[in-house]
């Protein structure tokens, strides 16, 4: 019995070994040495490896539309496109800095363009900087300054940025508003009396979801109660945080939460967006890819929903990004190269942005190509004080926005107001921007 | 009359249990056929409009490599890992050497540290040896991590049911230590197996801290692909729910078929302590 | 000759698995301490060293003290619920329904089910909405049948809400509870509970004094391995409040640490966080390690 059983075993074994080790393996490409700033002289072939969190929907299908461009102008590129999904991107960071950490970078990798990657990957020496491309291409005329501040460090640029999303939205109903004869607020006072006739009619004013969204709708009542300057001043050190100006923004918060769905720690943010096409919510603070969620269920823009400045941010264009750049020792530097002229490109971004439901980074994107909603937001953004995004990593350092995000949960917990307004001094000391 | 009585209760009370286990069952099998505009909150309990296949067929697309790569994974692992434990626990419960005991108490602890202890260092060494990213390193990180859980059921089960008369009447035949291990001890393990290797499978299919942190997008298992169905922006509920059935579906299936042999081998001995 | 030949191979043959848990746990574990004690913020390795900076920091903190108090209440909630659910099952099933196999089965497999798979709907079911419009998952059943009183925040209650996250763990682990006790139910002898028919006891009787204590050793087993999980709890949790619910009410050690390494890229402080985890299960495993080695030695 045991004869016949042990070469089958062994058998097993060995088919156990084999079926692991016949997965086929990518070729390991090795860091090759810094190649010094030069334009590419023959056609870029080779592998490409183009690292992300855009696994759904728009995102996808957009990154596929700006892959195709990046195609046809260099054929001989096989492009690899790895994604990782997960929330704004948390698990794709995850595996991405434990890459960056074993050097073993992709080609070139999305990320928020900001103090996200300056705090992560720039001070680590592990990117190059990018001013030689943007004076190459011409791209410093093309993009806001405000943008470029965000994109820079030390002097240097150093990611390209594909597309822009706006923050400081205020989604409403219209149907809602147009029956209790309402007009979208202007400032928080207004917000707060529009509210009260909202739930006397027993509609929840405001919807919100878990997480960051409730850091998300901080932000925008931070920035709608100091105003664009103090606002950024409070991420560079300029701005004081424990000022009276501070607090009146945080007790604006506090009441905010007063006239929100009791639920919100449990939904996603466009389960939050959902209420509003309910009717069971009137408005929704969230940035624009909401605008892709209320297409998906055949919304037009500006027949069933209206949009404004988050209350008291008119003239601020509270800004992300989702950008590229190059790792200090990606493989096949060629080929990332000309991966961001492409990304930095009005073909590329034409491509992408119009699907994904973002506006171009570049001021002279085609506007025949956007919507409604997306065409107002171009005007904006060419026009408005640009501020960048603390939730979606352009402001801070991400060690000072898990502070923001724990000081923020806490308060949801606690409804403390000066505790909370200590935490947030204290985190930004702690981050090195304040004393 | 009191045990007619009795009775009726005990299956009153069998059967509340029994509902309250497959509820969360069933609001993932009614979502997985439900069409993206009928998944909402508020009509989560209703049965659906209709029998949307189309869910089960995407979401197999878009796992089927995932799925493959799990069922790699997962078999290597659970075989190299139950031979590793046969092994150690056939020389730990009959070839007691000085310290064996001591050097068992200490392999054991390694079943109970919380993984993210070692997480860390583990990832640098991964990258260190060149196996971050790669399958094979997480079949490795599996076997030596599931080394002590497998060594403590063989042990116990080796020293529950064979007794040391056995070994000592093959040794006086003339088996060496491994001719005892082959002629006697693998023979009377196969309910041991059966306990290490389901249990090892469920573990390993459904891990998922070193599954996300270890390997590359190539090579992620079903269950970190599941979370990636998610995407970043808007999740498909409906998808998302048939995707978690079709990753669920082999160990499920591993329990209905092979359940009763796992109890047998839990009664054998093969837990005991 | 052959022993002291067959001894060495004994040895050569266990090696290669002690070397690996001496590296892969004990080496890497002293690793993990040797950053928690450093100054490791960023990409970039910096071994400082702090001395106790960290833990000081991490016990001063009201999000890392709202964590050591969920996982107090989780565990206790978790291994008595287990306990008691998994142990009336067994003797349920030790009554020999009709259809026994099939109860064993639907109460064992969640087991084999991960929370990657069920989180989300657990999500749903615990959905904590409470006013009547919004009601959905348990509350909206609830209401359903008239049960308003039941009606409740789940995990968003803001000292409660880890009890919340019991009912899923518990639905998850009670059928393995169930599964240990029917094996020790069933190695109790049927001569022994004639025996005990004969001389005139109950059945309840039974129970209570002849079965029950045999499962002492069972009840211990159960207890460690429920406990350890528990203290280290991290798939769940996340998958079911993602950041940790409403004011961190759910949150726990396990994530704590995932994002503080993970986002917030703070490796000396995350490495601090380990360390804890692992001291509160060694504080739990360890005295169970020592009685058994002893009670081996003295056999």
């Amino acid at each position: 019995m045991s004869r016949k059983l042990y070469p089958v075993v062994a058998l097993l074994i060995v088919a156990a070994m084999l079926l692991a080790a016949c997965k086929p393996t990518p070729v390991p490409t090795e860091a090759p040495v810094v190649a010094p700033t030069q334009a590419p002289a023959a056609a870029p072939g080779g592998d490409l490896e183009v690292f992300s969190w855009w696994t759904a929907g728009g995102e996808a299908e957009g990154l596929a539309a700006m892959l195709k461009v990046f195609q046809a102008q260099y054929p001989d590129v096989n492009v690899i496109n790895a994604t990782v999904a997960g929330g704004a991107g948390v698990d794709a960071r995850a595996v991405l800095a434990t890459r960056m950490q074993g050097g073993d970078p992709p080609g070139s990798f999305q990320v928020h363009a900001g103090h996200e990657l300056i705090d992560t990957y720039v001070v680590a020496g592990q990117m190059e900087p990018l001013t030689f491309l943007y004076e190459e291409e011409g791209w410093l005329d093309v993009m806001p300054e405000d943008l470029i501040k965000i994109l820079s460090s030390e002097g240097e640029i150093w990611s390209v940025p594909v597309n822009i999303h706006r923050a400081n939205v205020l989604w409403y109903n219209k149907s809602v508003f147009e029956a209790q004869g309402l007009e979208p607020p202007a400032t928080w006072e207004e917000f707060f009396t529009v509210a009260e006739t909202l739930k006397g009619a027993g509609i929840i004013p405001l919807s919100l979801g878990e997480a960051w969204t409730e850091v998300h709708l901080f932000e925008t009542v931070l920035l709608g109660t100091l105003g664009p300057e103090a606002y950024a001043g409070l991420w560079t050190g300029e701005t004081a945080w424990n000022t009276p100006e501070v607090t009146k923004a945080l007790n604006n918060f506090d009441r905010v939460l007063d006239y929100v769905n009791e639920d919100y720690a449990a939904l996603s943010w466009d389960q939050a967006t959902q209420l509003v096409i309910d009717g069971t919510a009137a408005m929704n603070i969230m940035g624009d890819w909401a605008e892709g969620y209320f297409k998906a269920q055949e919304w037009t823009p500006g027949v069933e929903f209206g949009w404004a400045p988050a209350p008291g941010s008119g003239g601020s264009f509270d800004a992300l990004s989702d950008s590229f750049g190059l790792p200090a020792n990606a493989p096949n530097r060629d080929a990332v190269i000309a991966w961001l002229k492409v990304c930095g490109s009005k073909e590329g971004q034409d491509a992408f942005n119009p699907i994904k439901g973002s506006i171009p980074a570049r001021t002279d994107g085609e506007r025949s190509l956007y919507d409604e909603y997306l065409q107002s937001a171009m005007d904006d953004f060419s026009r408005d004080a640009i501020v960048p995004s603390l939730m979606h990593g352009a402001a801070a350092a991400p060690s000072w926005q898990q502070d923001v995000i724990d000081a923020v949960g806490l308060f949801i917990g606690n409804r403390d107001v000066a505790a909370f307004q200590e935490a947030l001094t204290a985190a930004c000391t702690s981050a090195g921007a304040c004393q | 009359m009191k045990q007619r009585l009795a009775r009726i209760l005990l299956y009153v009370l069998l059967i509340g249990a029994a509902v309250f286990y497959l509820t969360p069952i069933y609001v993932l099998l009614v979502t997985g056929f439900k069409s993206f505009q009928e998944v909402n909150l508020a009509t989560m309990w209703a049965l659906p409009s209709g029998v949307y296949l189309d869910n089960f067929a995407a979401a197999f697309v878009k796992l089927a490599p995932n799925l493959s790569n799990s069922l790699s994974l997962t078999v290597a692992a659970t075989i190299i890992s139950a031979f590793l434990g046969s092994l150690n626990g056939y020389v730990l419960s009959k070839w007691k050497f000085r310290g064996a005991d001591a050097l068992f108490t200490a392999v054991l602890f390694g079943m109970f540290i919380p993984y993210q202890s070692i997480l860390i260092p583990l990832v640098r060494f991964m990258q260190m040896i060149g196996l971050y990213g790669r399958l094979w390193g997480l079949v490795l990180v599996h076997v030596i991590y599931g080394i002590p859980i497998t060594t403590l059921i063989f042990r116990n089960y080796y020293a529950t049911v064979v007794p040391n008369e056995m070994v000592e009447a093959a040794h006086i035949d003339g088996a060496d230590l491994l001719g005892i291990y082959r002629y006697v001890m693998l023979p009377l393990a196969i309910p041991g197996f059966v306990v290490v290797m389901i249990w090892q499978f469920t573990s390993i299919w459904n891990e998922f801290l070193f599954a996300v942190t270890l390997t590359s997008p190539r090579y992620w298992p079903v269950t970190v692909a599941l979370q990636n169905l998610a995407g970043s922006q808007i999740v498909e509920w409906n998808v998302q729910m048939a995707g978690a059935f079709l990753a669920a579906l082999p160990t499920l299936l591993v329990y209905i078929f092979l359940s009763r042999f796992f109890l047998r081998g839990l009664m054998a001995g093969a837990l005991k302590g | 000759m052959r022993i002291r030949k067959d001894r060495l191979l004994a040895v050569v043959l266990i090696s290669p698995s002690v070397l690996a848990i001496a590296i892969f746990v004990y080496v890497f574990i002293a690793w993990t301490a040797r950053a928690s004690v450093s100054a490791w913020k960023g990409l970039l390795p910096d071994y400082t060293f702090v001395g106790l900076t960290n833990f000081v920091t991490l016990f001063r903190n009201p999000r890392f003290q709202i964590d050591m108090r969920n996982t107090g209440i989780f565990t206790v909630l978790f291994l008595a619920a287990c306990l008691a659910i998994g142990l009336l099952l067994a003797v349920l099933l030790d009554q020999r329904p009709k259809g026994e196999a099939v109860f064993r089965n639907v109460y064992l497999f969640p087991m084999a089910i991960s929370f990657i798979v069920t989180g989300v709907v657990w999500r749903w079911l615990l959905n904590p909405a409470t006013s009547v419009e919004r009601l959905s998952g348990l509350n909206l059943l609830f209401h359903q049948a008239g049960l308003d009183f039941l009606i409740s925040q789940w995990y968003t209650h803001s000292r409660l809400g880890i009890a919340a996250i019991v009912i899923p763990a518990t639905w998850q682990m009670s059928g393995f509870t169930m599964a240990l006790y029917l094996a020790g139910l069933r190695s109790v002898p049927d001569e022994l509970r004639e025996a005990a028919r004969v001389d005139g006891a109950s059945e309840w009787q039974i129970y209570r004094y002849i079965i029950l204590p045999m499962l002492k050793t069972v009840t211990l087993s159960a207890i460690i391995i429920l406990g350890h999980t528990s203290l280290k709890i991290f798939d769940l949790v996340m998958a079911i409040t993602q950041e940790g619910g409403k004011g961190f009410s759910a949150d726990v050690p396990a994530m704590n640490m995932w994002y503080t390494a993970f986002r917030a890229l703070r490796f000396g402080q995350g490495a601090a966080i380990a360390i804890i985890i692992l001291v509160t299960v060694a504080v739990l495993i360890v005295p169970y390690l020592v009685y058994t080695f002893r009670t081996e030695v003295e056999q």
